[in-house]
């Protein structure tokens, strides 16, 4: 009976699960949307995903070491990072590019601010846009889908985004992954399968993923090309990285609100800034760049969104 | 002669203004796209410091203290506009790189501040030395970040190419790349500071 009566602060309630636990789950659940990947684009796929997961564990230990920090590197957190970033990448780039694409990752985006839970934007994200922003001519050559030669093609959004119309490609085309685009983007369903796991296994609530996509499709509905209310909203969320963004990289715990209305609010920015940048913006895909700037909107968020601490007025 | 040594030589190194005291960040963030740029942008920035703080420091009995922030702007802005005009007629290349930043060197933090901080204290020999020594401290971080910017972010050195099939990470010739290159300088010239400390 004694030892019923422990008197400690809080927090009372443990969850057994340790973020290293958390971060393989993630990594189970998006093996799916990798081994579509590599399928549709061929084996190059697979290389720039061990490339890009090697590089970034390697990264960590050196810098967690040569800061004299504790090495974490089977906590899974940088081979997240290395993955995320590798599915971020078209299946075509030279070799050396997600190597580099995920050292800086880890090293500016993420052991700079002191390393996992400080840094203040998704480091996957942080590779892409330097990697976007040094090599477009790399990072926009997309190889088209079961071809397995180097034949390059733009992803619908693209074409899209450059007035041309849509042919012989369905929804079904988009929904399979059968189009150009990156390497962990392009399958819907296997990315609905690995988002559904976590899901189920509580590990990512409805709030961030379900808001964002459903804020990016009603605003590409609303803004159509022939007037208002005449958008075609499905090609806008089956295509580009809406998907995987929402359910995997939005989701990050680090770098989301903590409280639902805050998560919410997080979601809903997400969507307006993906549109945006989709509809009028220079470029033609806007995912991580939304995110990105939602990430740095993350303090203020919490700030106003924080709960009411129960008994006060 | 010693302590003039130590005026001159505190400007380099342990009150450099770019990476101590942190002041000027306006041009170096947007000049320091190549070396050329950055060497231009040093040499006129540091004749201005030299000529103002020389002038301010023989004047400093006269200038009220009221208004001394205006009269510090007068001379200052003198020697801009001479710098101004040299580099017109005899580099207009450079002047035109470096565009609005020559007038701005006016409102440039570190020539008011060693003026305000320094010259309007001291006599003119340790002014000029402090001068003198804040400019090669502003120029030699100029180099030191432009270099940086110039190679990894285009492939050249002082425009010229230096590896054939290097590919440039343009991201760093853009203004992300400065505030990339000078936050990570920053970062390492504290380390040595922490280290020898």
């Amino acid at each position: 009976m004694k030892d019923k009566l422990i008197v400690s602060v809080s927090p009372h309630i443990h969850k057994k699960d340790s973020v290293s636990k958390i971060m393989w789950m993630v990594i189970v659940s998006l093996i799916p949307a990798g081994v579509a990947g590599i399928f549709i684009f061929g084996l190059n796929a697979l290389w720039v995903i061990i490339l890009g997961i090697i590089s970034a564990v390697v990264t960590e230990g050196i810098l967690q070491v040569a800061t004299k920090r504790k090495v974490t590197l089977l906590d899974g957190s940088a081979i997240l990072t290395g993955l995320l970033l590798a599915y971020n990448l078209p299946s075509g780039v030279p070799f050396w590019l997600p190597i580099v694409g995920s050292f800086f990752a880890i090293a500016i985006g993420k052991q700079v601010f002191g390393g996992l839970g400080q840094n203040i934007f998704n480091p996957a994200l942080v590779g892409r846009v330097f990697l976007m922003a040094s090599w477009p001519k790399y990072m926009t050559a997309f190889i088209k889908p079961q071809n397995y030669d180097a034949l390059t093609s733009a992803t619908p959004l693209a074409l899209i985004k450059e007035g041309k119309l849509l042919e012989n490609i369905s929804y079904l085309d988009l929904f399979l992954g059968r189009r150009g685009g990156c390497i962990g983007e392009v399958c819907i369903l296997a990315l609905l399968l690995g988002a559904l796991f976590l899901f189920f296994k509580g590990y990512i609530s409805w709030h961030i993923p379900i808001t964002y996509v459903f804020t990016t499709a009603a605003v590409t509905y609303i803004f159509g090309r022939q007037g208002l209310l005449s958008g075609d909203w499905l090609f806008h969320v089956l295509s580009g990285g809406l998907i995987l963004g929402a359910f995997f990289m939005a989701t990050d715990y680090v770098t989301s609100p903590l409280t639902r209305k805050g998560q919410i609010i997080f979601g809903i920015g997400c969507g307006l800034f993906t549109a945006i940048i989709r509809l009028w913006g220079g470029y033609p895909e806007g995912v991580s760049y939304a995110i990105l700037m939602m990430n740095a909107a993350t303090p203020i968020i919490d700030r106003y969104t924080r709960n009411r601490i129960y008994g006060t007025k | 002669m010693k302590k003039l040594f130590q005026e001159f030589l505190r400007g380099i190194v342990k009150e450099n203004p770019t990476f101590v005291l942190v002041l000027g960040l306006c041009p170096t963030l947007a000049v320091s796209v190549s070396v050329i740029n950055g060497i231009g942008m040093g040499i006129a920035a540091a004749f201005v410091l030299l000529g103002s703080n020389i002038i301010i420091s023989l004047l400093r009995n006269f200038i009220p203290d009221r208004i001394r922030i205006p009269c510090f702007i007068v001379v200052i802005a003198t020697f801009v506009t001479i710098t101004e005009l040299v580099m017109k007629a005899y580099s207009p290349a450079l002047n035109r790189a470096l565009g609005i930043y020559v007038p701005l060197i006016v409102v440039n933090c570190i020539v008011l501040g060693r003026a305000e901080a320094y010259a309007q204290k001291q006599t003119v020999m340790n002014s000029l030395f402090d001068g003198l020594g804040m400019g090669i401290g502003f120029t030699w971080a100029l180099i030191l970040i432009s270099g940086i910017r110039e190679f990894l972010g285009s492939g050249k050195m002082l425009g010229y190419t230096m590896i054939k099939g290097f590919n440039p990470a343009l991201v760093l010739v853009m203004p992300s790349g400065a505030l990339l290159v000078i936050g990570l300088l920053l970062g390492f010239f504290n380390i040595l500071k922490n280290k020898r400390a």
